[in-house]
C-alpha cells in the first residue's frame, strides 16, 4: 500500500508542459514542435514531444526515427529516444502501428482512450520540456489532452498560423478554445511568412503576409515572430535531420531560435 | 523486452449503429463497448434514415474531397471545383462543408456573416450563384471567434442534419469538403451518403512525404470503406519566381512526389497544381480564383484536373444506366 501511495506520477520529473495549437491544419505545428525542441536542446535542455495526432502523425519521421518500436518498463512505455545523447524523446502512434500506411480509424471515444494513455503511461523520467503537437482542430484530441494536463499545470499554449485569412479565421476559434479550458496563450507564430527566391533575392508572399501578427495584436497575447518559407526547413524535415545544428544560416534558422530564446527568458524572468 | 504494438487493431469502429457494435475486434478496450453491446448506442430511425435515403437517390453525382493531411488545399480545392462546375449554368452544384472545427468554405465563397434561414421545408443554403448552394457550420456562428468544442457524437448529429434537413432540391453535382483525417466525420459521412451515387473521393495532397504519408492512409481509408478513389491532385507543385521565372520546390518531392505514390498504389494522378500567390489571394477576398486568374497556369491545371472528374462522373454514370 505504501508503494502504492507513494508512486509518482510519470510526468513527475517534467518541468514545463507546452502545447503547440493551430485550427487550421498544415500550418506548421509539428514543424514548429520539432525546431522548438531541437533549439531548446541547442541551449542544454532535455525534451520531450509528444504527438497526440492519432491520424496523421508526423513527428517520427521529422526526427529520422519512424521505424523505431515502443518498449514497455515498470513505470509504464519507453519513449523513443533520437539519439544516444537521450536528450530528445519521442511518443506518438507512428511508432506503434504496424505497417506505415495503415490508417487508424477511430472514432472520438477510442482516440480519448489512448490519449489518457499517452498522458498516464510513458516514463519521460527528468525533463525541462514536454512538447505537446496536436492535430488541427478543437475536437476530442484537445478537449481529452487538455483535461488529461490539467493536473500538471501546464506552462501555455504556442498557437502557429500562416498570414493568410482562412488560417487566422480558425485561429481565432483555437484562442477561444484556450480561453474556455483556462490554457495561457504563450504566443503566436506566423509561419510560411514569406517566400526569398534563392536565384535573385526577390521576396513573395505566397501566402499572404501579417495576419498572425495583427491576430496576435487583436487579441492582446504575444506574437512571437515571421517564419519565412525556406525549402531547406522542408528538406530537413524530409529527411529527419538537426536543422537548428545543420543549417545555421538559412533563412528560417533566426526566427526559429528566436521563438525558443522568448520561450527561455518568458520563464527565466517568472513571466509565465 | 517485447515491442509494443497496438493492441488495438487499426480496423475501424464498425459505427455505433452497426449490427456489429460493441461486438467487434477493434471494439475491445474502446470505453463504449458496453454501451454499444448492450444496443443503447443510436439505433437508426428507420423513418429518418429512409428520408435521407430519398433525398439522396436525387443526387446525380457525390464527390468528396479528402486528404490525410491538413491544409494541403482541400477546401481551396473544393472551392474550384464547385466553381469550375456551375460555369454550366444548367447544372446544379451543392458544396457541403463538413469541416465542423474549421469551416473555411464560407470565407473561400465570399459568403462570410451569411446565415441560414429556416422554412416549411427546411434549411436554405446559402447561394453563390442562382446554381451553387453551399452549407457549413460557419453559417450557424455568430461570431469569428466563436468555436465549435465538440467531440465526435456531436459532430456527426450535425453532418446528418445538414443532409437530411437542407433543402437543397435537385442537385447534379454534391460537393463534400472534409478536414483532414480518418475519424467521425469521414465514416460518418460515407456511411450517410451510402444511399447516394457516391462517385468517389479526389484526394489532395502536396508533393513532400511528409504529406504523403498521412495521403497514403487516407488512400487505405478509402479502400476500407469501399470508397472509389477518382484519383489524387498534388498542390503546391512547385512555385515560379515572378521576377526571375526560376522554380523552386518549396515543398520537395523528397519520395517521388504523388506521381510516385500514385504508381505504387495504382491511382491516377489528376494533375499537378503550382503555388500561385493569386490563389491565397483569391481564396481571402472569396473569389473565384479561376475568374481572376484566367492566365495563370494554375488555372489550366485545375481545369483540366476538373474536366477529368467531370469525365470520370459521366463514365460511371453511363456504365450505371447501361446495366438498368
Amino acid at each position: 500500500l505504501l508503494s502504492f501511495l507513494t508512486e509518482k506520477s510519470n510526468l513527475a520529473g517534467v518541468r514545463h508542459i507546452l502545447l503547440v495549437l493551430s485550427g487550421k491544419g498544415g500550418v506548421g505545428k509539428s514543424t514548429i514542435s520539432t525546431e522548438l525542441a531541437l533549439s531548446l536542446r541547442h541551449s542544454g535542455k532535455k525534451v520531450g514531444i509528444l504527438d497526440v495526432d492519432l491520424c496523421g502523425p508526423s513527428i517520427p519521421r521529422m526526427f529520422r526515427v519512424q521505424d523505431n518500436d515502443v518498449h514497455q518498463c515498470d513505470s509504464g512505455w519507453v519513449p523513443v529516444f533520437v539519439d544516444q545523447d537521450k536528450s530528445i524523446s519521442l511518443m506518438s502512434i507512428g511508432f506503434l502501428l504496424e505497417k506505415p500506411d495503415d490508417a487508424v480509424v477511430w472514432r472520438g471515444p477510442k482516440k480519448n482512450a489512448l490519449i489518457k494513455q499517452f498522458i498516464a503511461d510513458v516514463a519521460w523520467g527528468d525533463l525541462d520540456f514536454l512538447i505537446v503537437d496536436t492535430p488541427p482542430g478543437t475536437s476530442d484530441e484537445h478537449i481529452s489532452t487538455v483535461e488529461a494536463l490539467r493536473p500538471y499545470k501546464p506552462l501555455g499554449a504556442i498557437l502557429v498560423t500562416t498570414p493568410q485569412a482562412v488560417s487566422v479565421g480558425d485561429v481565432r476559434r483555437e484562442l477561444t478554445f484556450c480561453k474556455k479550458t483556462g490554457l495561457r496563450v504563450l504566443g503566436i507564430v506566423e509561419n510560411m511568412s514569406g517566400f526569398v527566391c534563392p536565384h535573385c533575392s526577390e521576396c513573395t508572399n505566397i501566402f499572404s503576409k501579417g495576419g498572425g501578427e495583427e491576430l496576435a495584436k487583436h487579441a492582446g497575447v504575444p506574437f512571437l515572430g515571421c517564419v519565412p518559407l525556406d525549402p531547406q526547413l522542408s528538406q530537413s524535415l524530409e529527411e529527419g535531420r538537426d536543422f537548428i545544428q545543420e543549417f545555421p544560416k538559412s533563412s528560417a534558422f533566426p526566427a526559429l531560435a528566436h521563438i525558443a530564446q522568448q520561450i527561455l527568458d518568458g520563464i527565466s524572468q517568472q513571466s509565465y | 523486452a517485447a515491442a509494443l504494438q497496438l493492441s488495438l487493431s487499426v480496423a475501424e469502429c464498425p459505427g455505433t449503429s452497426s449490427a456489429q457494435a460493441g461486438r467487434a475486434a477493434a471494439c475491445q478496450g474502446c470505453p463504449n463497448q458496453r454501451l454499444c453491446a448492450g444496443g443503447a448506442a443510436a439505433a437508426p430511425d428507420p423513418g429518418e434514415a429512409a428520408e435521407l435515403r430519398e433525398w439522396l437517390r436525387a443526387v446525380k453525382h457525390a464527390v468528396l474531397v479528402l486528404s490525410g493531411k491538413g491544409g494541403v488545399g482541400k477546401s481551396t480545392f473544393s472551392a474550384i471545383l464547385a466553381h469550375g462546375l456551375a460555369a454550366d449554368e444548367a447544372k446544379q452544384v451543392a458544396l457541403l462543408d463538413i469541416d465542423i472545427c474549421g469551416p473555411s468554405i464560407p470565407k473561400m465563397m465570399g459568403l462570410e456573416g451569411e446565415q441560414v434561414h429556416q422554412s416549411g421545408s427546411g434549411w436554405s443554403p446559402v447561394y453563390v450563384e442562382e446554381n451553387l448552394g453551399v452549407m457549413s457550420v460557419g453559417f450557424l456562428l455568430s461570431s469569428p471567434d466563436d468555436a465549435v468544442i465538440w467531440r465526435g457524437p456531436k459532430k456527426n448529429g450535425l453532418i446528418k442534419q445538414f443532409l437530411r434537413d437542407v433543402d437543397w432540391g435537385e442537385i447534379d453535382y454534391l460537393i463534400v469538403d472534409t478536414p483532414p483525417g480518418t475519424s467521425d466525420e469521414h465514416l460518418s459521412v460515407v456511411q450517410y451518403l451510402s444511399a447516394a451515387h457516391l462517385d468517389g473521393a479526389v484526394i489532395i495532397t502536396t508533393p513532400q512525404e511528409v504529406s504523403l504519408q498521412d495521403v497514403r492512409k487516407e488512400i487505405n481509408f478509402c479502400h476500407k470503406v469501399k470508397l472509389p478513389v477518382i484519383g489524387v491532385v498534388e498542390n503546391m507543385s512547385g512555385f515560379i519566381c515572378p521576377k526571375c521565372k526560376n522554380e523552386s520546390q518549396i515543398f520537395p518531392p523528397t519520395t517521388g512526389g504523388a506521381e510516385k505514390m500514385c504508381q505504387n498504389l495504382n491511382v491516377s494522378l489528376l494533375g499537378k497544381v503550382p503555388l500561385d500567390p493569386q490563389i491565397g489571394k483569391s481564396c481571402d477576398k472569396g473569389q473565384s480564383f479561376l475568374a481572376e486568374a484566367p492566365e495563370s497556369p494554375a488555372t489550366l491545371s485545375y481545369k483540366s484536373i476538373i474536366q477529368r472528374i467531370q469525365e470520370y462522373c459521366d463514365q460511371h454514370q453511363f456504365q450505371e444506366e447501361k446495366i438498368i
